[in-house]
């Protein structure tokens, strides 16, 4: 047996690929549940009771996907570009903590209007910033980024913890190392009244489809495509590779970056280290599921969340562990890998 | 003929709709060298790939020394004795020479490695095949002729009695080919029986003893190298008579770009070293030397990927600054890097955008890119230039190197540059693209286009260029006027010989 390169790949092909790989994963995440004593198809029929059943579970399905969809494509943009951050995670929290000390601080008392669009900047300029420096040490002494980007999230981490133990502590959370609440006009306005889903959602697919736009339709776009695909290509053609990654960089790192923005004054109000329940890493997995397509990104993210949220409900009320989720969503990038695999190649005996 | 060792036999194979092996038998002799000769894709890789167990072939057999190999199996092959060199080394950069030709000899369950026997044998084999190498040089240091030999070697460590080597000049200079030349035939002398694959005639005339032809996946002749000329082989390849074009006397115009004392230096190195040139407008001008003597950062420099260190280039009677790669485009400089897969195209990426990508400017407003007329301009130069295998948004990775070459060409030379600089524009292709590229170099010399063509093939450049200049070790020589020159002459200039010469006019 042996693979050959496809010659042409049918758009049937390029959209059957993520559905295929999702429906062999949730089979052989089905032969794990049979294995814990649960009812398959009963387990199935639970995830997506829980994640879509109510309406409080469908708007706590979306709320988890707003961050997804905004880190996934941080991974996508940068992946594109053959720039490998793995640093979302550390991005997020810089951005979450910058804008809750911008609001607390710098802002407090300015109008929402004002105030939000300024601490969105803010928390992506953070972000930014993060991801600058390991740019820098690749474009200036050839380190490679994933490494650095990987480690700067410990380091982004700590950082927070640091901070919100110490200066940034809120003096009336009885001792509990978090910041203080950012300002109320600094809060988010509800998409749905009496639940926690945010505007943030919204934000995140305009974005997803800025996204596709600029990547499709702009001179920036078409140059940064070819300086992923063939960087001395790219230089022969005239296109400035040191500046595209640098505009790349600081386009991934800001979504990053307001990704933690956004979370922190949509949903809680205020960081503690436990904000992020890995939407950094997790971003990762939406692009690579997505194939690294913008608006592929929006319904992975749709996807990863509502494993998440629906597996915890089917755990929770069959008795079977949690775990099952994480396999799932990791079953399913695997076989998202070998579908895509099998897009671009095939096999002959 | 003696004793036949290898046996191929009504051997087809068929890849989807295409056939690229259509019912083909070859048989070799010991101590012969037969020649598998055919353009790009007429399916000499695949016959070989079928003889070494890679692809299992629909019908037919292949049988050495009597014995019949069992289909898709490379290790039954090179158990019977068939050794494969590659025209993309399959050895390990930073292993050394020896560790390079014993790996896969010794089982992975023995925990030793009897290295002290696999030196000697090496050894051996390299005196009696006069291939010199260290067995303890890394492999990574190696030039590529060299590392080609270890390549052979470990074939022949393998204890290989038939040998296919798979386009071995590709990668060679002038003069390693010829060294590798007479290294086959003194192993065909000790009882070797080669197979070499090329598209080159030349060499096979001067290297072969018998030479079959494919075409299309079909053997379309055998013949006897003396019973055969280079036209007969060329019409047999080609499926019709091709002629190389041959250049028209004419006058050059005025002086569009004057290099006077350029150096460029980079990692502490002297890369160019004071050079003088000038290029007129309706001129070729030929660079010829040795490759690796400072071609490609001639032509970087003029392609404006590269700054230099010092010395003045003057364009359109213009000095300035150094020359970006926008400043070339926009100024009108065609540009045909060396190596068109790395520098000329992003494979991924659709031939539409390739053909507008070093000019964005031009298809865009706004920073948005005009796709409509993107692809207007591919299909253009898709008709003019007569790309075939694609259309302008399918990929351009699937067109074979000469239409990927001639739209390359299309996208210089549709607008009419005023100067085109050309490096290696045939390289790796076949006879008729060749001729393809040759006549649109010498249609746009006479439209007035100041050609620069940078080349290591002298035939080429004897048969394109009005001036030569020899660059040795990053210093230019003055220029000679080709009607002026012969090969030998030519060949002195390479070594670096030419004192006292001065400008031809």
């Amino acid at each position: 047996m042996r693979f050959e390169r496809r010659e042409h790949r049918s758009t049937l092909l390029v959209i059957a690929t993520p559905i295929l790989a999702v429906i062999a994963a949730l089979a052989i995440a089905g032969l794990l549940i049979a294995a814990a004593g649960a009812p398959v198809f009963e387990a199935y029929w639970k995830i997506l009771t829980s994640a879509f059943g109510s309406r409080l579970s469908a708007t706590e399905t979306l709320t988890r996907a707003s961050p997804l969809i905004l880190t996934g494509l941080a991974a996508a943009v940068a992946f594109r570009a053959r720039l490998w951050n793995i640093g979302g995670e550390g991005q997020f929290y810089l951005g979450a903590i910058a804008a809750a000390a911008a609001s607390a601080h710098l802002f407090a008392g300015l109008p929402s209007l004002l105030q939000i669009p300024l601490l969105f900047v803010v928390g992506a300029f953070a972000g930014m910033v993060l991801l600058l420096i390991p740019l820098w040490l690749r474009l200036r002494f050839s380190v490679d980024e994933v490494v650095t980007t990987l480690l700067l999230n410990f380091v982004a981490l700590l950082f927070v913890s640091m901070l919100i133990d110490g200066v940034l502590k809120d003096p009336a959370a009885f001792g509990w190392p978090q910041s203080e609440a950012v300002d109320a006009a600094a809060r988010l306005p509800k998409m749905l009244a009496r639940s926690r889903l945010h505007i943030g959602l919204g934000i995140a697919v305009v974005i997803a489809f800025l996204i596709y736009f600029v990547q499709t339709r702009t001179v920036f776009g078409v140059q940064s495509r070819a300086a992923g695909l063939n960087p001395s290509g790219a230089v022969f053609a005239g296109v400035p590779l040191g500046r595209t990654l640098v505009i790349v960089a600081m386009i991934s790192g800001g979504l990053a970056g307001l990704a933690g923005t956004i979370e922190v004054l949509g949903v809680k109000g205020y960081v503690t280290t436990d904000l992020s329940p890995g939407y950094g890493y997790s971003g990762i997995v939406v692009a690579m599921l997505a194939n690294l397509n913008p608006l592929g990104v929006v319904l992975a993210a749709l996807f990863t969340a509502t494993m998440f949220v629906g597996a915890d409900g089917m755990s929770r009320s069959m008795g079977i562990p949690t775990y099952i989720a994480d396999v799932t969503v990791a079953l399913s990038l695997l076989s998202m890998l070998v579908a895509v695999f099998f897009t671009q190649y095939r096999i002959r005996r | 003929m003696t004793d036949i060792v290898l046996d191929i036999r009504n051997v087809s194979k068929r890849f989807g709709d295409n056939l690229a092996n259509d019912d083909i038998s070859l048989s070799l002799g010991k101590g012969e060298i037969a020649a598998l000769l055919g353009e790009n894709g007429a399916g000499k890789t695949t016959l070989m790939s079928i003889l070494f167990g890679h692809y299992v072939p629909d019908t037919g057999s292949v049988s050495v020394m009597g014995q019949t190999l069992p289909p898709g199996k490379p290790r039954a092959a090179i158990r019977a004795g068939v050794g494969m060199v590659h025209q993309h080394f399959s050895l390990a950069p930073n292993l050394t020479v020896l560790e390079n030709v014993m790996t896969g000899t010794e089982s992975l369950w023995s925990f030793g490695s009897n290295v002290s026997a696999g030196r000697k044998k090496l050894i051996e084999i390299s005196q009696r095949f006069g291939l010199k190498v260290d067995p303890d040089a890394r492999l990574g240091d190696l030039s590529v002729g060299e590392q080609q030999r270890v390549e052979i070697l470990k074939a022949l460590y393998n204890d290989a009695r038939i040998l296919v080597l798979d386009e071995p000049t590709a990668v060679l200079t002038k003069l390693e080919a010829e060294t590798l030349f007479s290294t086959l035939k003194d192993m065909a002398r000790q009882g070797l029986s080669l197979i070499f694959i090329s598209h080159k005639l030349d060499e096979v005339m001067a290297t072969a003893d018998r030479i079959v032809v494919l075409r299309g996946g079909r053997q379309v002749a055998e013949r006897k190298v003396g019973d055969t000329s280079k036209a007969e082989l060329a019409e047999l390849m080609v499926g019709r008579k091709v002629t190389r074009p041959v250049r028209e006397a004419s006058t050059p115009g005025e002086v569009v770009l004057e290099a006077a004392g350029i150096t460029v230096r980079s990692g502490g190195v002297d890369r160019l070293k004071a050079i003088d040139f000038r290029l007129r407008a309706g001129e070729v001008l030929g660079i010829i030397g040795v490759s690796g003597n400072g071609q490609a950062v001639l032509a970087q420099l003029l392609s404006g990927t590269i700054g230099r260190s010092a010395g003045d280039l003057v364009l359109f009677g213009k000095g300035g600054g150094d020359l970006t790669v926008a400043d070339a485009v926009s100024s009108g400089i065609g540009r045909i890097p060396e190596d068109r897969n790395r520098d000329g195209a992003i494979g991924e990426m659709a031939i539409w955008e390739n053909a507008v990508l070093e000019r964005l400017p031009e298809f865009s407003k706004g920073g948005l890119v005009d796709r409509k007329a993107g692809i207007a301009f591919a299909t253009r130069i898709i008709e003019g230039f007569d790309v075939r295998g694609g259309s302008p948004t399918s990929r351009i990775r699937l067109l074979s190197g000469g239409n990927m070459q001639k739209l390359i060409l299309g996208r210089n030379l549709i607008e009419h540059p005023k100067i085109l600089l050309a490096a290696q524009p045939a390289r790796g292709l076949d006879e008729g693209a060749v001729a393809a590229v040759h006549e649109r170099i010498l249609e746009a010399r006479k439209a007035g286009t100041a050609v620069l063509l940078i080349s290591e093939d002298l035939d080429e450049v004897m048969a394109l260029a009005d001036r030569i200049q020899a660059i040795v070790g990053g210093r230019l020589s003055p220029s000679v006027n080709a009607e002026d020159v012969d090969a030998q002459r030519l060949g002195l200039m390479m070594a670096g010989e030419w004192e006292g010469a001065t400008d031809a006019v």
